[in-house]
């Protein structure tokens, strides 16, 4: 039974992402990760990787489709050599576009806050450079200056969503983008069992829209995920599909054991494997192939780190496999833990068997 | 004009409910029909067994018209119409779109056959699909079948004898409809819904013979575009990634198939319910009635689930009809195809593949209704099987 589970956080901590204690008010704007929007210096800040994540390939998609000779580049701030950010942004001989992806700027080098620094006073034109600052005090002067910064800057702040509140309005959000009418049972339900991970929910959203004809309810989410399985149910398949057969086994067992259904085991699966068929053998950018494929572009670049060793006929034979497991545990008769173990076997052979 | 003319290539079982209903309306005498069970006696429980679509519910409720109508069946009374309506006082119904019929349905409805009819001669119950009961269920129908009240008629349908229980048999007269041909189906698409003559036999043909599907294939474009979009997913499947886009893609159809077809019956009902209560179409609906309107609405939505997992299967049985083609041309059979309007593709599908991988894919057809008819995903039942239309491809490819 998902029994719904209040609110768990009374206190919610301030915004994290805003690391500057006792540093001047903002003078930039400061928007939610949905609003994010092009300007010559984008500050991504916040703990929420997942929807940082999103927010930035928002922004690139945004870019591309204003103008498909966007030229993307990254650098990581970790690891900066010095003069790398000028580099990047002095104009190209055809004057593309430029959006330079700035990650780790929370373990930056002094080098790159010095230079950072004086960017932000001379930004170059048709250039957008993105920084990803996940949290912490390393980078603080950077930070301040940015915040305080009078040019085309912004801040796009991607806190954790703390509040069962705020997970709600994102799943609502989530169904609402794939044209899904959805119960607030359902949405309660899902927010109560997934409220560790938002990834998990928002893939957990994808799959009940993927998986179900009718409008989610309660019941549909009790179907796939009562008891929590859900984490359990991805681990399994995320250790299947990466060949990794002992562990995968042994994930299934406790599973099992800690009260896990077997069915949204394999819709797991299904939802997985799925995808990777989907995206085997495509070609081009994630932000290009989403619409076209129906996928968030994080779901194309986890499909394709999944699909490393396995083969169409493999996929396909293991696709199939996954049915009639799901035949053999709905119609009863057949042993379920069994099935499940020999689907198991099947998919970390990649369906080579 | 009468009730039996919407009804094709059924003429001998139309023969036997003609002249049962003919002998019944007879006067009442029980010096002559008590003994005798010649083909003229009134018997008062039957079954009619059939495929779908053979109008097995059609047959039994033109033989309800001709009881309940006081001119045998004319197809223009109150008393017709409200057959056809449903509606009808001396008429009861137990229609299901659930798996399985309650016992508290046939309780009630076993209950309410012990009245007397009310403004007809006969009381009539027709039970629609008599195999949807289990035998604890059947158990309460065996006594009232088999000492019906005087004027109490018994009308069940089921597809096959089978699929009844030998007690629930022995108290029965069977009638066994044929699937009609495809000529005739076409020459009643022609004749009731004045459809061309070429629309009519290629719709009769596509629909297998089904009355319903053929005449929506031969009145709605909307149906035929699907059909022919169905097929054609099939046709284009070469690769893993071809079978799981053309999965995504069939639940789009089917879905859409569903839709329509619900929206369609549901306005019909609602109408005849409506007209039935006494309320002209467009008229706001009196607050007395709403009660009974409101039921309605919500036996509608209970079954919006159910139409899905027919429209998946009718895609299902579409497909079917596309590999038995396949089939008959590979093996040369020389027998009239159903897909006629695409002969050039089956053609070169006949001529890309080996018949065995053919059964191979009509097998796996087969296996993907079982498991949607067991609650397996329906997305995941569809990608299975159309994963095996790519072996074929892998082989030629890889000899
Ligand atoms: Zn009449």
């Amino acid at each position: 039974m998902a029994a719904v589970r209040g609110s768990r956080s009374g206190a919610v901590k301030s915004a994290a992402g805003k690391t500057s204690g006792k540093s001047p008010a903002p003078v930039i704007p400061q928007l939610t990760w949905e609003q994010i929007r092009p300007a010559a210096v984008v500050l991504v800040s916040g703990t929420e990787s997942f929807l940082a994540d999103r927010a930035i390939r928002q922004l690139r998609d945004l870019l591309k489709l204003e103008d498909p000779s966007l030229e993307v580049t990254d650098i990581d701030a970790a690891s900066y050599a010095p003069g790398e950010l000028l580099t990047m942004a002095s104009p190209s001989l055809f004057g593309e576009p430029r959006m330079i992806r700035v990650t780790s700027v929370e373990k930056c080098t002094d080098n790159f806050i010095l230079e950072a620094i004086d960017y932000l006073a001379y930004p170059a034109d048709d250039t957008y450079v993105v920084l990803r600052h996940g949290g912490g005090v390393r980078g603080k002067r950077l930070l301040d200056a940015v915040r305080a910064a009078t040019g085309d800057v912004i801040e796009v702040v991607c806190t954790e969503l703390k509040k069962d509140t705020e997970r709600y309005d994102f799943a609502v959000a989530e169904f609402r983008a794939a044209g899904r009418r959805v119960s607030p049972g359902a949405v309660r339900a899902l927010v109560s069992a997934f409220s560790d991970d938002l990834a998990e929910l928002s893939s957990a959203c994808n799959q009940l829209v993927a998986d179900t004809s009718d409008e989610i309810t309660e019941a549909t989410v009790e179907r796939y995920y009562a008891g929590r399985v859900e984490t359990n149910a991805f681990a399994v398949a995320d250790s299947a599909i990466a060949g990794r057969y002992g562990e995968s086994l042994a994930l299934l067992r406790h599973a099992l054991a800690t009260g896990a259904d077997p069915v949204p085991m394999v819709a797991a699966f299904a939802m997985k494997l799925r995808t990777m068929a989907k995206v085997l053998g495509t070609r081009g950018g994630s932000g290009q192939l989403a619409g076209q494929l129906g996928l968030a572009p994080w779901q194309i670049d986890r499909a394709r780190r999944d699909l490393q060793g396995w083969t169409g006929e493999g996929l396909g034979r293991s696709i199939q496999m996954l049915a009639e497991t799901d035949e053999n545990i709905k119609g009863g008769g057949r042993d379920p833990v069994y099935s499940l173990e020999r689907m198991i076997a099947t998919i970390s052979a990649r369906g080579e068997l | 004009m009468s009730v039996w003319d919407e009804l094709t290539g059924q003429s001998e079982a139309i023969d036997v409910f003609r002249a049962a209903a003919s002998g019944a309306a007879a006067p009442v005498d029980h010096t002559a029909t008590h003994a005798s069970t010649g083909s003229g006696a009134m018997t008062h429980s039957w079954l009619i067994t059939g495929p779908p679509g053979s109008g097995r519910s059609n047959l039994a409720y033109a033989f309800a018209a001709a009881l309940l109508c006081r001119n045998g069946g004319c197809g223009v009374c109150a008393d017709c119409r409200q057959v056809a309506a449903r509606t009808h006082p001396d008429l009861a119904v137990l229609s299901t779109d659930r798996v399985i019929i309650s016992i508290e349905e046939v309780r009630t409805l076993v209950s309410s056959s012990q009245y007397s009819p009310s403004v007809s001669r006969y009381r009539v119950m027709v039970i629609e699909d008599a195999d949807r009961m289990a035998e604890r269920t059947s158990n309460v129908l065996l006594k009232a079948l088999e000492e019906p009240p005087e004027r109490t008629v018994w009308i069940l349908c089921a597809p096959s004898e089978a699929d009844l229980l030998p007690t629930v048999r022995s108290r029965v007269r069977s009638v066994r409809l044929r699937v009609p041909s495809a000529t005739d189906v076409a020459g009643l698409l022609e004749r009731r819904d004045g459809v061309e003559p070429q629309t009519a036999v290629r719709a009769a043909r596509e629909a297998q013979s089904h009355i319903g599907m053929a005449h929506r294939l031969a009145t709605n474009v909307d149906a035929r575009q699907r059909r022919a979009s169905t097929l054609s997913v099939a046709l284009g499947i070469r690769s893993v990634p071809d079978a799981i886009m053309g999965a995504a893609r069939l639940l789009e159809l089917a879905k859409a198939d569903a839709e329509a077809i619900t929206e369609e019956r549901d306005a019909e009902e609602r109408e005849s319910t409506l007209r039935s209560l006494g309320v002209e179409p467009g008229q706001a609906v009196p607050a007395a009635l709403r009660s009974q309107v409101k039921t309605l609405e919500e036996d509608q939505k209970r079954r919006a689930t159910r139409s899905l997992r027919d429209g998946i299967d009718r895609i299902l049985v579409d497909l079917l009809s596309l590999y038995r083609d396949a089939l008959l041309i590979q093996l040369g059979a020389g027998l009239e195809l159903i897909n006629v309007a695409i002969q050039g593709e089956l053609d070169a599908l006949a001529e890309r593949t080996e018949p065995a991988e053919t059964l191979a894919v009509m097998d796996a057809i087969a296996i993907a209704r079982r498991r949607i008819s067991h609650n397996v995903t329906p997305a995941l039942s569809l990608e299975a099987m159309l994963i095996t239309l790519t072996h074929s491809t892998n082989r030629k490819a890889t000899p």
